[in-house]
């Protein structure tokens, strides 16, 4: 049995029977780490010592209290801007490249308390901005599929990790499609979660009234079991809230009305993409599904607007890196403001500053009005869209990406067209709802998914849905 | 177009050191981009209101208290700082001498 190719759910059931223990399989990850990691460059921090005593610990405690959650001994994988007490947190960036958190995210706190392991810190676009995992101080993640292309970002750390099994599952952030387009490119389960369902305490900030931190996985049921660990009201982030527990709903495929949003099957979609997806609502409706085509109006406008808001709110987050209470300092010259300006200048990637410089553009005087509270308003639009969308079907299926992964340095050196790569996922950020996207077919080797988009927090429905996707593809 | 000398008064705003080959650059991506969210231009926001955030809940207030039981965590906390006397984060002069 090769350990560290099972599902979360496996190896709970593996542990349980007795028939390795979580060092062995603890161990048998970190031994796909050394075999893979130098070519894939997932991981920024290895926390192999750290990993194996705790498996030692938590088997102990297996052999005198019993296993009685899902994710107890179970070796996951971080993305590298959430922190864990006394581990290096980068963010990808040289700012924050010696920084040492002090403290527990609340969702590591949950993880740990569910007797979690964590066997390392996974790579991402600096600060979570960039859509290729390219813009890392730390040097780019390679997609596990192929080499030569990217695996998505910003969390392309995780989701390489997950895929070539250097661990059984991960977290990631997702603004604008961070967690759902490089799930999508490598072929591996993601879900970004409704705006408020987890807490984002101890996730370093990007654009605030987006961000959300989810679960990715090899499979539907381990993302459910992630998502069921780390969700629920936190009163150190007052935009969580509580929320109807993971449970299985039971739903009836002939019962299901599924809204096909025909905005997002227009050109510069892959043809092949279409085709396949086109074939998987047919097989759907064949089971009894109910199939309306439904609109979403302001779509075209979404990234537009999203690419207003987001850099403003970047623009206000990143100053709070200036070099004076943590984070790369440098002490030299006469004054304050040369701390503030070497610091930055020196600490910051070339994508943080593009961001910082745009935001701060928009939200100046004489801009404010025509750009961020224009977008403000087209961002309620957006939302209206879907909330009548959702007056008449129970989800939207949608590609996630209108391409398979592209190759390494295809694209940074023009930000307009890698921005596009975020089309299909950025109105559900800018709406708040929750999306899965899972893998439903390849194009010469390359995996792409699809994106399932459910009203505000009905979580159990996605999950559902996309259990009866996955067993039906599995035919 | 945007013009150098607003890149350059941005960079100061935003407390970054630009090269003459970075104002270029972001002079050009900068005007692409701003080209292409200009689109906005052209919907109808009459009567609409601003989406100002990710939720719709409203005025969550806790007491405005300072906590120093935790001393154990304001001690790390100041380890992460690159300079610290009495407790204290140590900044430099904001006026030179």
């Amino acid at each position: 049995m090769i350990l560290n190719n099972l599902t979360i759910l496996e190896a709970h059931q593996g542990l349980k029977k007795k028939e390795f223990s979580s060092e062995d399989l603890v161990r048998s990850c970190l031994d796909e780490i050394k075999k893979q990691d130098k070519k894939i460059n997932a991981f920024i921090t290895v926390l192999e010592k750290e990993a194996i005593e705790r498996a030692k610990t938590i088997d102990k405690q297996i052999a005198s209290n019993g296993l009685n959650n899902f994710l107890t001994g179970i070796p996951l994988a971080i993305k590298d801007n959430i922190l864990i007490q006394d581990v290096r947190a980068t963010a990808g960036s040289k700012i924050l490249s010696e920084y040492c958190s002090p403290y527990d995210a609340t969702v590591i706190k949950k993880l740990k308390d569910a007797g979690a392991i964590f066997v390392g810190k996974t790579n991402l676009d600096e600060f979570a901005m960039g859509s290729s995992t390219e813009n890392s101080f730390f040097g780019p993640t390679k997609n596990p599929r192929d080499l030569e292309r990217v695996p998505g970002g910003s969390s392309g750390g995780s989701a390489a990790a997950v895929t070539a099994k250097m661990c059984l599952g991960a977290l990631g952030s997702d603004t604008g499609g961070s967690i759902r387009q490089p799930a999508s490119f490598c072929g591996v389960v993601g879900l970004k979660p409704t705006y408020g369902k987890v807490s984002r305490f101890g996730l370093m900030a990007m654009a605030s009234s987006l961000d959300q931190i989810g679960p990715i996985g090899n499979s539907v049921d381990d993302v459910a079991v992630l998502l069921d660990a780390i969700e629920g009201k936190d009163n150190f982030d007052s935009t969580s809230v509580e929320t109807p527990k993971i449970e299985n709903l039971k739903l009836k495929i002939e019962n299901l009305r599924i809204g096909i949003p025909k905005e997002y099957f227009i050109k510069g979609l892959d043809s092949q993409i279409k085709k396949n997806i086109d074939h998987l609502i047919k097989k759907l409706k064949d089971e009894g599904a109910e199939i309306k085509e439904v609109s979403l109006p302001h779509t075209k406008e979404a990234l537009a607007c999203y690419y207003i808001i987001m850099p403003a709110e970047v623009s206000a987050n990143l100053s709070r890196y200036d070099g004076i209470r943590y984070g790369y300092s440098i002490q030299e010259g006469k004054n304050l403001l040369d701390v503030y300006l070497n610091s930055r200048t020196q600490g910051f990637g070339d994508e943080s500053k593009r961001r910082i410089i745009l935001g701060t553009y928009i939200l100046s005087k004489g801009y404010y009005e025509a750009y961020y509270l224009k977008a403000q308003k087209v961002r309620t639009l957006i939302k209206n869209d879907f909330q009548e969308a959702f007056k008449k079907v129970d989800c939207l299926l949608t590609p996630t990406t209108p391409t398979t992964a592209f190759k390494i340095g295809e694209k940074i050196d023009d930000p307009l067209n890698m921005y596009l790569s975020d089309i299909y996922t950025v109105p559900v950020n800018l709406a708040g709802l929750p999306a899965l996207s899972m893998p439903v077919g390849k194009i010469d080797k390359l995996p792409f998914g699809l994106q399932i988009i459910g009203n505000y927090f009905e979580e159990n429905k996605i999950l559902e849905i996309a259990k009866t996707i996955e067993k039906l593809i599995s035919k | 177009m945007i013009s150098k000398k607003e890149i350059q008064h941005l960079a100061d705003l935003s407390r970054l050191k630009l090269t003459e080959k970075e104002i270029k650059k972001y002079q050009k991506q900068l005007s692409d981009i701003l080209d292409y969210v200009g689109q906005l231009k052209k919907i109808n926001t009459k009567d609409v209101l601003p989406c100002t955030g990710g939720t719709n809940l409203k005025n969550i207030f806790r007491n405005d208290e300072a906590s120093l039981a935790d001393k154990e965590m304001i001690k790390r906390l100041l380890k992460t700082a690159p300079k610290v006397e009495n407790n204290l984060i140590k900044v430099k002069g904001i006026f030179n001498k």
